[in-house]
């Protein structure tokens, strides 16, 4: 059934409102079930041996003394996950990241796999598979990793997007251009030019539930596997791949995710419990500890990005250029192309050109995180115009507001802007009160914009209504936010009953069709069209039924606050039938009722943030607290308030942990010095003030109920916009995030040595 | 026959005419166009294969090939984009 998904402006009576989660208190009762929660008769402890170098020919892997240790069920290395992958270099990609083959390309990758019957054999078995490496030169540094000097960690690599097509290898997957305009006319236009050079570190999404699963396969070639995952349809399409499986036989359930980021959407381990347990013919369960999880799952790249703009002296920007290279770690990414289509995405730059180098080096293969990509380059370009508005004498407020994008804008990626929202953004942040607020001595305020771009995708939705009226809702995004509260409520507004009447699910992957990754802000976007349209298909069921009970024709009942009501001549004392009436005589007039919809959702609406941050430094220590935070976005329209803002909020302490404190610290041998929670350090509560949040709802106009992504773009901001403040405070203008003490103070005594 | 259209490439993807180059071709939904752009230029397979969305007058479509082009439209192919 074709449906319009264009917004209409209506008045809402459940969507906009704020209800407890449905999951909630089998969450804080500690009832619910994660990753490590299943259990299966005759279950094994799956683990795995990581290689201690960062670039390693495997010679050679001896694994007769761990069969040989009683209790030892399966031992596989790369012999056991043939390649199957039948061309697709991706694919291929991923099969070597979750076992190496050959070749170890970084601290930490798998090289063998055990399952045992407890975790000391498994363990004891770990010691006795005997690994011959011969080390080979390594590379951890984004720049280094370019130049001509570095070692090639790939010869199957050719740089991609240059002319002439180069003839050797590098580590240089390949060269990304965005922009439009003449910028070196634009910058003959300027009267004032600034150029400055940034660095980022390497940030894990920092999830506190280790990825974790529960695998097995049948000799029959059917499977179930049990996993904490964004996306559970996904990861059966590439398990059943990688080894071999039809698709419809591999049963995949997702377990409740303690947080993914972007780092739930791969798979690392659960290709590798699915062959031990083959192999063993039982079930295996493995659990990452905290330091696989930092050394071999997927972090966000580490950067270093060149920034060159100019301006007349009004505030006009007439040329910007970004130079950014992202390391992608051990294989191929696309890292830097996402850059060069967000760096400048905010504003309105005649001429401008993103260039991107997408570089591989020996850590750990990155994975999305929060809006990838973006938040570098807006560290970069935001803490520039900071600096380009304090030459030109503006507020940074103003200098935004004079160059930002606005419907009609050319996008840097090409197309023309739809309505956006960046603009109201900057004028509520202008007009918040936040920014009168009286600043202590030390204390200095910055504020940055961001921008992220929303996805939609496949999506297949179930509806279904009881003989007592209550509803259940069968959905394949997986909840990573509260969008079952979002989704019941949906369907709440659209049959015209209460939330409570609704009980949202999400489904395993036998039970709906597929339904792709929750990632790219696109699960209240997707499965909310997809609500719509079910609920809507079930009203139509709804309306047939009460025709049949009152001898009318269908074409004059109508559906309005939860019943159906005889319409047209004749019928006018007829009184409305409830959704629960209805229900009660479904079993006579036609067998239960339902709604379904199966829909590729399209034409997300991008997301736009403004951030203020006030954050005082120790100039002793060059420790920065903030003091306050406000984030303000355009959320299309706010399904539940609650869940909204917390994903402002989520998004802005992610990005401020990355500001302040959070990093990858790689040693001169290759190996992560610091993969737990105690060396890298993600904020607690008594770290931050409240984040305040203000939603702003500038309609999606591909979306019935107007609704954009939100779960992404707050952590675009924020490191720029605690860069700004650390400025405004302390004079220094910091170039190189996280911003933590060591560096603020370094900062700080240079520039006092400086005189 | 179908609408004669034009359609304008992000310049990240590179057909004869060189990167950022803008064709035309006949087609009245994305599907046509994808179909006479393979048709027309060989090589366009392999950018597809990288992942290709269609901007239709600045709303980004990624998968659903069934969208109808309006006539004069502003239609830009960008590379297709994944989340966190």
């Amino acid at each position: 059934m074709g449906h319009d998904q264009k917004y209409v402006d209506k008045e809402y009576k459940v969507v906009g409102t704020r209800f407890n989660r449905p999951d909630g208190v089998e969450k804080v009762t500690g009832k619910a079930r994660y990753g490590a929660d299943a259990s299966a008769p005759g279950q094994l402890v799956g683990r795995i041996l990581r290689s201690p170098h960062p670039h390693a020919q495997i010679v050679k892997i001896n694994t007769k003394k761990a069969e040989k240790l009683p209790g030892v069920k399966s031992i596989v290395t790369c012999d056991d996950m043939p390649d199957l992958t039948g061309g697709d270099q991706g694919l291929a990609d991923i099969l070597e990241n979750c076992m190496a083959r050959g070749r170890a390309l970084y601290d930490g990758h798998a090289v063998a796999a055990v399952a045992a019957v407890d975790e000391q054999t498994a363990a004891k078995a770990l010691k006795l598979i005997e690994v011959k490496y011969k080390k080979l030169p390594h590379v951890t540094d984004v720049d280094e990793a370019m130049s001509e000097s570095a070692p090639v960690i790939h010869d199957r690599v050719f740089t991609r997007g240059v002319e002439p097509a180069p003839t050797k290898p590098s580590n240089v997957a390949a060269r990304t251009q965005m922009g439009h305009g003449d910028v070196d006319a634009g910058f003959a236009e300027a009267d004032i030019i600034i150029e400055k050079s940034y660095k980022t570190e390497q940030t894990h999404q920092g999830y506190i539930e280790p990825h974790a699963c529960l695998a097995s396969v049948n000799p029959d070639g059917s499977a179930d596997l049990w996993v904490t995952t964004q996306g559970h349809f996904v990861f059966r399409n590439v398990c059943a791949s990688l080894l071999g499986l039809d698709i419809a036989k591999l049963k995949v359930t997702s377990s409740e995710i303690g947080g993914g980021f972007g780092g739930k959407t791969h798979v690392w381990i659960e290709p590798v419990a699915l062959a031990l347990s083959r192999k063993a013919n039982r079930p295996v369960k493995m659990v990452m500890a905290r330091d696989e999880v930092f050394r071999a799952t997927g972090p966000t790249s580490s950067t270093s990005i060149d920034i060159k703009m100019g301006a007349k002296k009004d505030g006009t920007i007439t040329a910007a250029v970004a130079d950014m290279r992202y390391q992608g770690g051990a294989f191929p990414g696309n890292w830097a192309m996402l850059a060069c289509m967000t760096a400048f995405a905010c504003y309105d730059i005649k001429n401008n050109k993103a260039i991107g180098w997408d570089v591989i080096v020996n850590r750990p293969k990155v994975a999305a995180y929060r809006a990838p990509s973006a938040p570098m380059a807006a560290f970069a370009v935001e803490s520039t115009i900071d600096e380009l508005a304090k030459m030109v004498g503006v507020s940074a407020i103003d200098m935004r507001l004079k160059n930002v994008a606005r419907e009609g804008t050319p996008a840097p990626y090409g197309p023309t802007y739809g309505p956006i929202g960046i603009e109201h953004t900057l004028q509520a942040v202008k007009d918040h009160p936040h920014m009168r607020a009286k600043l202590k001595k030390n204390q200095g305020r910055g504020v940055a914009c961001g921008f992220w771009f929303n996805i939609g995708g496949q999506t297949c939705t179930d509806l279904n209504i009881s003989v007592d009226g209550t509803v259940n809702l069968t959905l394949g995004t997986v909840d990573v936010g509260g969008s079952r509260s979002s989704m019941a409520m949906i369907a709440a507004e659209e049959l015209g009953i209460s939330y409570d009447q609704v009980r949202a699910n999400i489904a395993d992957s036998s039970s709906l069709g597929h339904n792709d990754m929750t990632e790219g802000s696109r699960g209240t976007f997707s499965s909310g069209m997809a609500t719509i349209y079910a609920a809507r298909e079930a009203i139509g069921v709804l309306k047939e039924r009460a025709a049949k009970m009152w001898g009318v024709p269908v074409d004059d009942v109508i559906w309005e606050n939860g019943q159906a009501i005889a319409t047209g001549e004749g019928h006018g004392n007829l009184p409305p039938l409830s959704l629960k009436e209805i229900a009660a005589k479904s079993g006579r007039t036609g067998g239960p009722i339902a709604g379904h919809n199966e829909v590729t959702a399209d034409g997300a609406g991008m997301g736009f943030a403004s951030h203020i941050c006030d954050v005082e430094v120790d100039p002793e220590t060059g420790r920065s607290t903030i003091v306050r935070y406000t984030v303000v976005q355009d959320a299309g329209k706010a399904i539940n308030p609650d869940y909204v803002e917390g994903q402002f909020q989520g998004g802005a302490t992610q990005g401020i942990g990355w500001a302040l404190n959070e990093e990858y610290i790689y040693g001169t041998d290759g190996r992560l010095q610091n993969p737990g929670f105690l060396d890298y350090r993600i904020p607690v509560c008594s770290d931050l003030p409240f984040i305040d949040t203000q939603i702003l709802e500038v309609p999606n106009p591909l979306h019935p109920y107007g609704v954009r992504g939100v779960g992404e773009t707050s952590i675009v901001p924020p490191l720029a916009a605690v860069g700004n403040a650390i400025a405004n405070a302390t004079g220094v203008r910091m170039t190189h995030a996280p911003m933590s003490p060591p560096r603020v103070l370094a900062a700080i005594d240079a520039q006092e040595n400086a005189g | 026959m179908h609408r004669k259209m034009r359609v304008s490439l992000s310049s990240t993807f590179e057909l004869a005419g060189g990167p950022g180059c803008t064709v035309e071709v006949h087609a009245e939904t994305i599907q046509q166009m994808m179909a006479s752009l393979v048709d027309r230029y060989p090589d366009f397979q392999r950018l597809l294969d990288r992942g290709v969305a269609v901007s239709i007058d600045g709303q980004v479509f990624r998968d659903d090939w069934t969208q109808p082009i309006p006539p004069q439209a502003e239609v830009f192919l960008i590379p297709r984009i994944e989340g966190g």
